[in-house]
């Protein structure tokens, strides 16, 4: 295997990773919100912040890929 | 009015230049026969280059020229990039003042005295040229001196409206304007920074908000070919370079201490903390540069990887399945370009936030 093609194996991977937390971020989020409908708006902003860190991690795998 | 004298010449101005059209040359080998190579295409558009590329129109690339200045160990040299005919491959030779250049992979490199042509090492690198120092009007520096003035346009006609109206209702693109900046004010400076400090820093966020808007927005446009300022690291590093300053310089005592006497914790683990909190300085504004560099990019590489698959697969019943699902994507791109600048405000702001908060223990 070359390579490009475990770099593309890892930037996968990285997805499958932030795939699951941005899942579990949305999950808790909808749960919440149905919840206590009155602070959505506070929710939604908390869960676009943790689901940008989240997704750092899966993009690191994009970049690692595009430079390999 | 001064003001609507400039906006007419502007705009005329920036559509004399796009209709201008480049010098069209035929390139040198039959494009006919090269296969088409999809990661070729996509690097050609997501990277910076000498000159907006149009389209191909019957083989001849029809392309609009920017200048390209450099500066070598003579001094100042200045040509248009039409000079290079549309090649890349380091083949056309520009002479100027006794010195003579070759593009290639759109890096202009000097040759030294007496080479006909570049010579590579094995990673293709060339080895018989220099690079002089690129001070070109690239076409990332030349949308971003557009959408600079667009900017200024914009904010100058809303402030007028300000100045004309005693507080009374905002008309015309003041109406427009006050939503999105009182949101920027209410929704991230506020509640990031704090109600009594957000103030002094409510010109930055708002300058770093519309900026990278307005340029995500323009790296959509398809017929300026996506020129892809946000997607460029070297921007994003500006941009990210910038929080880091303002936070470094606006923190107070109790960041400080955060940093390298963390308060509340036993000696051994004060220890510990401190080299994790330095590299934790650092590691918010590159991660901050990464997220925008990487969001915009795969953007751009996603909407063109579905239509290369027209090419790919060389047959038209691929292309009604990659046209409506890089519409889908465009779409959700234009949602992306709103929710990065805010990503990034809102980041931004909450460095600060962290850098400027009290201590309450």
């Amino acid at each position: 295997m070359t390579i490009t093609g475990i770099a593309a194996i890892g930037a996968g991977l990285a997805a499958i990773g932030a795939g699951m937390g941005i899942g579990r971020i949305g999950g808790s989020a909808m749960d919440a919100m149905a919840r206590q409908p009155e602070i959505q708006g506070k929710i939604q902003t908390s869960a676009l912040i943790l689901a940008a860190f989240v997704e750092a991690v899966a993009l690191f795998g994009v970049v690692a890929a595009l430079i390999v | 009015m001064t003001l609507n004298t400039f906006k007419n010449v502007f705009f005329s101005a920036l559509f004399i230049a796009i209709s201008f059209v480049g010098y069209a040359s035929e390139s040198p080998e039959n494009e006919n026969d090269k296969e088409f190579n999809a990661k070729e295409m996509i690097m050609h558009h997501v990277k910076d280059a000498h000159e907006f590329h149009v389209v191909d129109w019957n083989g001849k690339p029809i392309s609009i020229a920017l200048p390209i200045i450099l500066w070598t160990d003579q001094g100042l040299v200045t040509f248009m990039s039409s000079e290079f005919h549309h090649d890349d491959s380091g083949t056309q030779i520009v002479e100027k003042d006794g010195m003579r250049f070759v593009k290639y992979h759109e890096k202009i490199y000097q040759l030294e005295p007496h080479v006909q042509e570049l010579a590579f090492d094995d990673a293709h690198h060339p080895t018989n040229a220099s690079l002089p120092t690129d001070l070109s009007i690239t076409r990332n520096v030349f949308m971003m001196w557009v959408s600079v003035i667009v900017l200024l346009l914009v904010f100058i006609s809303t402030a007028r409206v300000y100045k004309k109206s005693d507080h009374k209702i905002p008309t015309g693109i003041a109406g427009f304007m006050e939503p999105l900046i009182v949101f920027v004010r209410d929704e991230i400076a506020k509640p990031m920074i704090g109600d009594h400090k957000y103030q002094k820093y409510m010109p930055y966020l708002l300058t770093i908000f519309f900026f990278i808007w307005i340029n995500n927005i323009f790296g959509l446009i398809p017929i300026i070919n996506g020129a892809n300022v946000s997607g460029n690291i070297a921007f994003t590093l500006t941009l990210a370079v910038f929080t880091f300053l303002v936070t470094t310089f606006s923190g107070n005592k109790n960041y400080w201490k955060h940093i390298f006497w963390m308060p509340g914790v036993p000696v051994p683990m004060k220890i510990f903390l401190m080299p994790i909190e330095i590299v934790g300085m650092f590691v918010k504004p590159i991660s901050l540069m990464i997220r925008l560099f990487a969001n915009i990019t795969a953007g751009h590489i996603i909407i063109l990887a579905l239509m290369s698959l027209i090419f790919i697969f060389e047959t038209i019943a691929v292309a009604p399945v990659s046209v409506a699902f890089s519409l889908f994507i465009g779409l959700i791109e234009i949602v992306v370009t709103a929710i990065q600048a805010y990503i990034f405000t809102v980041l931004s702001a909450l460095y600060i936030g962290m850098a400027t908060e009290e201590a309450h223990h």
